[in-house]
């Protein structure tokens, strides 16, 4: 601590310069975060994997409904214990920026090919009583402030028999799912109350959820199930949860590659960047490392001086951009993309990241401060 | 006479600059004693500097042997030499090389921060530099708010705070009018003969050595005349 003053001041030595590279770092860093974290949210997706559920999708496209009378042939297959169908929409409550994605399904059914969900049993009932009922998920409820009771509208893009768009929702239930948050983020409601309100693909559904008795088996039921559609108007695909995850993000493309190759080349540019920045900033200061020297610095205490100069610039602004990061996340979420908050993992790669960056770009000028010679130097050679 | 500070014996001194090899200093055998105020004169380019440098241990020599307080200091790396400045040797420049963005007490401070003096130490350390250059009111002041005979005397205290044993001068008036520059040679007598510092400075300045107790002559890198003198 006693050399922070020391390394402070010569940090600020060219404040508009600090500032302009200050920014710089905090800006790359605030794209790092956001798409790390997208990343890392699409990475997680998958994780909690099921081997013992399979999703049955139209095999034209994911967008293609299928009638939601084949769920009486899929539980008739052998080897499935349990299935049911989801529909839904996607909304938002208020504003734009709060969108939402509604499940309708049989909600009692449901819990039970997701057991990690977890809910209180009497709002289970609840629900069951209540056809325009809503299940919530936790995070959610915290993000709205929302309370078991409240009413809520939401303007969707599935259009009621009554010629209306907007849905009315009484909330019954929250659950949430420890074991992965970030799949915590839909609303569920009745799927009888909604198929029969719609105006439009009534009987129909996005996809069935399918649990079976032994995943060893999942390969051929998954061939049973599909062969009782095959040369139907409504063929379909059935997988098991991982390949439908995977599926899923497939669709979006390979954001992981493409997040990866967009944060190289910024951190890449930073570096020149930085680099430049840190050369300049201990050419400049010749003279006065020269006079650190002189005093009784020795050439690894001066070369340690600017290596956590450069840390702490790299460090302060990855902090302040990855900060900003987290304040933004929410809404990029909000969007649909990512979860909640900024996963930690990525607002600790990101920080170790900024160490990586200093030391690459502050080892040259440090070495230079390490190597310089005090009468040269005093002498403006 | 007290026993030899510093000792040199047969010291050489090359530069390259360009393809050219340029021999600055001749074999130079000198012996300086603890407690005197030496005053190194002669022309430009005749070496004084580099003298002052390879006492200071700033620089090292290229032949001969060089011994302060019976240390010998060509003999060390370059670790042992920083750390060697550190305990002993106090530096002034020409141009008082101070901070800029540095107060004046946290620019004292710089050689104490490689020391393991506690903060209460060293700011109390601090503060007796600089009241004796008499600058205590202007501690928290930065160099481009004082005066030029100012920042000299932060300059002298930042020399002074670790106790060293040699206080090295390299021309501490050259960039000053007449008035401050009496100043500072008042000050640089205090500190030789109440502080007891060994004192060698480089100076064109006649009236500057004068000062001194001992006056040294360079030309072209060999010692002329040593003459000396009792200060005013």
């Amino acid at each position: 601590m006693k050399f922070f003053p020391l390394i402070w001041a010569s940090l600020w030595r060219k404040k508009a310069r600090t500032i302009f590279t200050l920014l710089s770092i905090t800006i790359a860093f605030l794209l790092f975060g956001l798409l790390q974290g997208i990343n890392a949210w699409m990475s997680a997706f998958g994780t909690g994997s099921n081997a013992n559920r399979l999703y049955v999708v139209s095999r034209v496209s994911e967008l293609q409904p299928l009638p939601s009378a084949y769920l009486r042939q899929v539980l008739a297959v052998p080897g499935v214990r349990k299935s049911t169908y989801i529909a839904g929409f996607t909304g938002f409550y208020q504003e734009k920026s709060n969108a939402l994605v509604a499940f309708a399904t049989d909600v009692k059914t449901i819990f039970n090919l997701y057991p990690e969900w977890q809910i209180a049993p009497e709002q289970l009932v609840a629900m069951s009583r209540t056809r325009a009922g809503a299940i919530v998920a936790a995070p959610l409820m915290r993000k709205f402030g929302w309370k078991i009771g409240d009413r809520i509208p939401l303007r969707t893009s599935v259009v009621k028999q009554d010629g209306s768009a907007d849905w009315d929702f009484e909330i019954v239930g929250i659950y949430d799912v420890p074991s992965a948050p970030v799949e915590a983020n839909r609303i569920l409601i009745n799927y009888a109350y909604f198929d029969e309100a719609r105006l439009r693909e009534r009987g129909t559904a996005w996809a069935f959820v399918v649990a079976v008795e032994d995943p060893a088996r999942s390969a051929q039921i998954c061939a049973a199930v599909d062969a009782l559609f095959v040369n139907s108007a409504y063929e379909t695909v059935t997988q098991d949860e991982k390949a439908y995850v995977q599926g899923q993000l497939r669709q979006i493309g390979d954001v992981s590659l493409m997040a990866n190759a967009i944060v190289a080349a910024v951190l890449f540019t930073l570096l020149f960047l930085t680099g430049n920045t840190m050369m300049q900033s201990v050419r400049e200061r010749t003279p006065e490392l020269a006079i650190l020297k002189t005093v009784g610095f020795s050439d690894r205490s001066v070369t340690v001086l600017v290596l956590i100069e450069s840390i702490l610039l790299c460090v302060l602004a990855a902090s302040l951009g990855l900060a900003a990061a987290a304040g933004v996340f929410p809404v990029v979420a909000a969007l649909g993309f990512g979860g909640s908050a900024l996963p930690l993992k990525v607002v600790a790669a990101g920080l170790a990241m900024a160490v990586v960056l200093a030391l690459a770009s502050g080892l040259p000028p440090a070495w230079r401060a390490q190597r310089l010679l005090i009468v040269e130097a005093l002498a403006g050679r | 006479m007290t026993a030899a500070l510093v000792s040199l014996k047969g010291v050489v001194k090359r530069y390259i600059r360009g393809k050219q090899r340029v021999q600055v200093l001749h074999g130079i055998d000198l012996k300086i004693h603890s407690g005197e105020f030496l005053a190194l004169m002669g022309p430009s380019g005749s070496g004084k500097t580099t003298l002052l440098n390879l006492i200071g241990g700033i620089d090292r020599a290229d032949e001969g042997d060089l011994l302060v307080a019976d240390e010998r200091i060509n003999a060390f790396t370059a670790r042992e030499l920083a750390r060697w400045r550190a305990r002993n040797v106090g530096f002034v420049f020409q141009f008082y090389n101070l901070m800029p963005l540095l107060t004046a007490e946290q620019n004292v401070e710089l050689p104490l921060l490689m020391t393991s003096l506690s903060k209460a130490q060293r700011s109390a350390n601090v503060k007796a530099a600089l009241e004796l250059v008499g600058l205590d009111d202007r501690a928290s002041h930065k160099p481009a708010e004082l005066s030029g005979g100012q920042q000299q005397r932060v300059a002298i205290a930042r020399a002074l705070v670790a106790d060293p044993t040699l206080l090295v001068c390299d021309e501490p008036t050259g960039d000053l009018d007449r008035e401050m520059a009496e100043q500072i040679l008042d000050l640089l007598q205090i500190v030789n003969r109440e502080q007891h510092k060994t004192i060698i400075m480089v100076t064109h300045d006649p009236k500057a050595a004068a000062r001194a107790t001992r006056q040294l002559h360079l030309d072209k890198g060999h010692l002329l005349v040593a003459e000396s003198s009792l200060a005013a």
